[in-house]
């Protein structure tokens, strides 16, 4: 087999790229371990969040919001539109995997998580050539650091967390760990007004039954967001 | 009570799996479902925006009436809330962003006690 060699480069090359994630996977993990075991999940539905779910910030926004006490329904429409940017990771992948059969293209959906798809897509427009296979191999290599990792260390915070003292504070861990996953968002003028929206907007419809307000103030950052982006490109054309 | 008595085991598995169930999708849509379609650019424009519209909204009562304090601001996190914001915006690093908040929490608390 001549393929075997550049298989195997393509799978180290996503292996190595994908290790600084690491340091950032690790810490979370253990933080969403930390917070599932203070909301009183046990070990079983803490794991049953970071194997079933596997998308960080949506797994914080449904245990914040449980613990908000907020309806079921609420629960599970916030946290699932934390995650519609995936839809668009999808669509950014489709055309260099959509080839693939169907078992692989489940298991590289499955394992679409931030990090893995913005080296993949990174990737992919480097080099469009690679066969299919090469792509694959790279993608696998991009999530053997970064995934098995998001479960040992979400275990491992679970389990700890019970003798970590209150005098750290943890409480607020988690509204840290939102604060930075959003910072390197705001890199644009659009980013920033969708930011400012969702946030005066969640405080005006703060007296709204629990997650209610959130997906309204949601909705409305959103068409702010494309609204402003729409604004600045026609004013842009003009000039 | 607890968050997960509040909630009752099945409802906690009807969340779980209605999350990884609806993730999934999400993720398998256009590589599976749909086609190599591209995505029209409206919808590309809406998808831009979705955590930015999410998260910040999730987050800003939390920083402003944390439920440590019994919902009364607190001078500690919210100068950690601006150290975290701070950092993350300069070093576009969410582990150095994490790192810098952290630091800046127990610092104010010690200080501040």
């Amino acid at each position: 087999m001549t393929e075997t060699v550049p298989l195997s480069a393509a799978y180290w090359r996503g292996f190595r790229q994908g290790l600084p994630f690491m340091l950032v996977i690790a810490p979370f993990g253990m933080l969403f371990g930390v917070a599932g075991n203070e909301a009183g999940l046990n070990l079983v539905e803490v794991m049953g969040f970071s194997v079933l779910v596997i998308a960080g910030a949506s797994q914080f926004t449904a245990v914040q919001l449980m613990n908000d006490h907020a309806s079921t329904v609420m629960v599970i429409l916030a946290a699932l539109a934390v995650n519609l940017r995936m839809a668009m990771y999808s669509a950014a992948l489709a055309p260099h995997l959509g080839p693939a059969p169907a078992w692989k293209r489940a298991l590289v959906a499955y394992f679409m998580v931030d990090q893995v798809f913005a080296l993949a897509d990174a990737d992919y427009r480097i080099a469009p050539r690679q066969s299919l296979a090469a792509k694959l191999a790279y993608y696998a290599g991009a999530c053997t650091p970064v995934c098995p990792l998001w479960y040992v260390s979400t275990l491992a915070g679970a389990v700890l967390g019970q003798a970590i003292p209150p005098a750290f504070a943890l409480d607020f861990a988690v509204p840290v760990t939102f604060l930075a996953m959003i910072a390197p968002l705001l890199r644009s003028i659009p980013h920033l007004v969708a930011a400012a929206v969702s946030i005066v907007m969640a405080l005006v419809f703060a007296f709204l039954p629990a997650g209610t307000g959130l997906i309204l103030a949601a909705a409305l950052a959103m068409v702010a967001g494309a609204q402003t982006e729409l604004f600045l490109a026609r004013r842009k054309e003009r000039t | 009570m607890s968050t997960a008595d509040f909630y009752g085991r099945p409802v906690i598995w009807l969340i779980i799996l209605a999350l990884g169930v609806g993730t999934f999708v999400l993720r398998y849509s256009f590589l599976g479902l749909f086609g190599n379609r591209p995505l029209p650019e409206w919808a590309l424009r809406y998808l831009r925006y979705t955590a930015v519209a999410v998260l910040p909204g999730l987050v800003a009562p939390l920083v402003l009436w944390p439920a440590a304090t019994q919902g009364a601001p607190d001078p500690a996190r919210l100068l950690a809330a601006a150290a975290t914001l701070g950092v993350g915006v300069l070093s576009r690093n969410t582990l150095y962003a994490i790192l810098g908040g952290l630091t800046t929490l127990y610092l104010a608390l010690w200080l501040v006690g």
